[in-house]
């Protein structure tokens, strides 16, 4: 079908319309223009495809389009403005410049042998991951309050599947700002794979673990209605967060009680997962996908839950 | 075509029956019975605070109502929820585009969320930017465009889904004249083209009376008055033996509320913070 020409040429006369009008108000109230563009006869639209609604998609398939949509949106924006990009790569670069070859020198911490540079870089992908992640929920008090979120709620979305297309599009980010800092630690010497399998296998724990912490963020945002609030909060826990899990050392050196807080930490089983994908040293695969897949799945419950609160 | 929602052909645009909801202690919406015809413009009007967001929002499905009160097409707003916001196009107060994405990725978003087939959404998306005249502007952020375009770009949104009934909450607020005018024309050729119901807002007298098949006058979450305007000025006119020509809906609405639009004249606080939040947020753009 060949749409493009006809709506075309209905837009020219409109166009030149404008200016014409703008003259006219100079002496004239504003409804005395409507009325006389009314009269003066509107330029007729042609529509045709928009006379027939779309036909709907149902369960599965439904919430599958609204990934989609959201994915694309993240990808789209992050094309129009790349500076978020590079300001974000700045962080993780630090990270394992100073803090990384200080350690890889000091040899503190007990890596199993590896250099400590190479224990450090999963630890710091997961973490750059999850300070994406974990406010997101900020970019939903902002479609809040400009009425983009008013606007998706009416559209044909059940709030689960808004949700979840919303923590996908976070994890789409994640997997762009993995990627800078995988070849960040590429360019510092770190011996990670490039399996391709494997790093399929890094792509969708960061999607899963971006998941969990954007659905965090998502229900503290309908918890504490404000940005501001949720900005405190989102500075409050993220550090416990990083530290208290094993992203820059072992669980084994820690004392009984944060061992205790690590294992309940999901970013821990993420960057299990990654070391054991980009590193290949023993790790528990299997119980880090299913840890990180529940977590993924409570989040978006309870982040669909609360959205409700932020709707009203 | 194998759509699922079977609205009733017969039934009203909106049907609200005894529509009320209270936030904590205010009542926002007491009481309301209002019947939106098909392919009529219903103007719903009021100074912040009457109600009429509130109302809306019950309409949208965005609210919990009991089942019964509210039905858009004969489909209940309560229990048929993802059906009818099928049939719905709408455009919030606030000037909600994402002023990240160009204009075209905003009506496409709204073209994926509500399932248009990848094959025609290219067309759709384009028609929909046509009908709003912005299709020079499409590949420009959104960020970029000034009031009257951003508002136009959100009735594209709003279209690209063949909506039969375009809801517009303040669709002209804080838009200057000449803007205003535009997104006035724009509604009238979409209304011409598809024969939509459009439910509107607004506190511009002038703009219902003026675009306005019917309107309901609202006050503290009641309505006061309804009809066409005419016979609305007309009828105060005859009781007041004054010009009809003279009276404005202005005058309607004082008579009927005891009270004017601008609030000073009430003793209690008009709009709540919300209100006024929103529209310095849409100011502000």
């Amino acid at each position: 079908m060949s749409a493009a020409p006809a709506p075309q040429p209905a837009a020219d006369p409109a166009l030149s319309a404008e200016p014409a009008a703008s003259a006219a108000t100079a002496t004239t109230t504003a409804t005395a223009t409507a009325t006389a563009t009314l009269l003066a006869g509107p330029r007729p639209v042609e529509l045709r495809l928009l006379l027939t609604p779309p036909p709907p998609r149902r369960a599965w398939r439904l919430v599958l389009a609204r990934m989609g949509a959201m994915c694309a949106v993240e990808l789209q924006k992050l094309r129009h403005d790349r500076t978020e990009l590079y300001t974000r790569a700045v962080q993780p670069a630090l990270w394992l410049l100073i803090f990384g070859e200080t350690f890889t020198r000091i040899r503190a911490i007990p890596t199993g042998g590896i250099p400590y540079l190479d224990y450090l870089a999963p630890g710091i992908i997961a973490q750059s991951a999850m300070f994406i992640a974990i406010f997101y929920g900020i970019m939903i008090i902002w479609e809040r309050d400009s009425g983009v979120l008013t606007k998706l709620l009416v559209t044909p979305t059940p709030r689960a599947a808004l949700v979840t297309g919303k923590a996908f599009a976070a994890g789409v980010k994640s997997v762009i700002q993995a990627l800078v800092v995988v070849v960040i630690a590429a360019l510092l010497g770190v011996a990670l794979t490039w399996n391709p399998l494997r790093l399929l296998g890094v792509a969708v724990v960061v999607v899963l673990g971006s998941a969990f912490f954007s659905c965090l963020s998502m229900s503290i945002a309908g918890i504490v209605l404000t940005r501001d609030r949720l900005m405190g909060i989102g500075q409050a826990i993220t550090m416990p967060l990083f530290f208290g899990s094993n992203a820059l050392y072992p669980v084994s050196v820690m004392p009984g009680w944060l061992q205790a807080v690590s294992k309940a930490n999901p970013l821990s089983y993420e960057v299990d997962a990654l070391r054991g994908l980009l590193l290949g040293i023993p790790s528990h695969l299997g119980a880090d996908f299913a840890v990180l897949t529940v977590a993924a799945a409570l989040g978006v419950t309870a982040a669909s839950l609360l959205l409700g609160r932020l709707a009203k | 075509m194998t759509t699922s929602p079977s609205p009733d052909a017969a039934a009203p645009a909106v049907q609200c029956s005894g529509l009320t909801y209270s936030f904590g202690a205010t009542r926002a919406v007491d009481g309301l019975d209002l019947t939106v015809a098909q392919g009529e413009v219903f103007g719903l009007l009021g100074p912040n605070g009457a109600g009429k967001t509130t109302a809306i929002r019950a309409i949208t499905t965005l609210l919990p109502v009991p089942a019964g009160m509210v039905t858009v097409f004969g489909l209940d707003c309560a229990r048929k929820r993802m059906q009818v916001r099928r049939l719905l196009g709408y455009v919030p107060q606030q000037l909600s585009a994402d002023s990240g994405l160009t204009g075209r990725e905003n009506v496409e978003l709204f073209a994926r969320v509500f399932d248009v087939p990848r094959s025609e959404r290219r067309e759709r998306v384009d028609e929909a930017l046509a009908a709003v005249d912005l299709t020079e502007a499409a590949g420009r952020l959104a960020g970029t465009y000034s009031g009257g375009m951003v508002r136009r770009l959100e009735l594209a949104q709003a279209l690209v889904s063949a909506p039969r009934l375009l809801i517009l909450d303040e669709p002209t607020i804080g838009l200057d004249p000449l803007a205003r005018a535009g997104v006035w024309d724009c509604i009238a050729q979409v209304r011409a083209a598809t024969g939509m119901s459009v439910l509107v807002t607004t506190h511009y007298m002038d703009e219902a009376d003026e675009h306005c098949g019917r309107v309901a006058l609202m006050h503290r979450g009641r309505i006061r008055a309804m009809g066409p305007p005419a016979d609305l000025r007309a009828e105060l006119a005859a009781q007041l033996g004054a010009d009809p020509d003279r009276v404005s809906l202005e005058d309607v609405f004082r008579h009927h509320a005891g009270a004017g639009l601008t609030g000073a004249d009430r003793p209690d606080e008009g709009g709540d913070f919300r209100d006024v939040r929103r529209s310095r947020a849409a100011a502000r753009r």
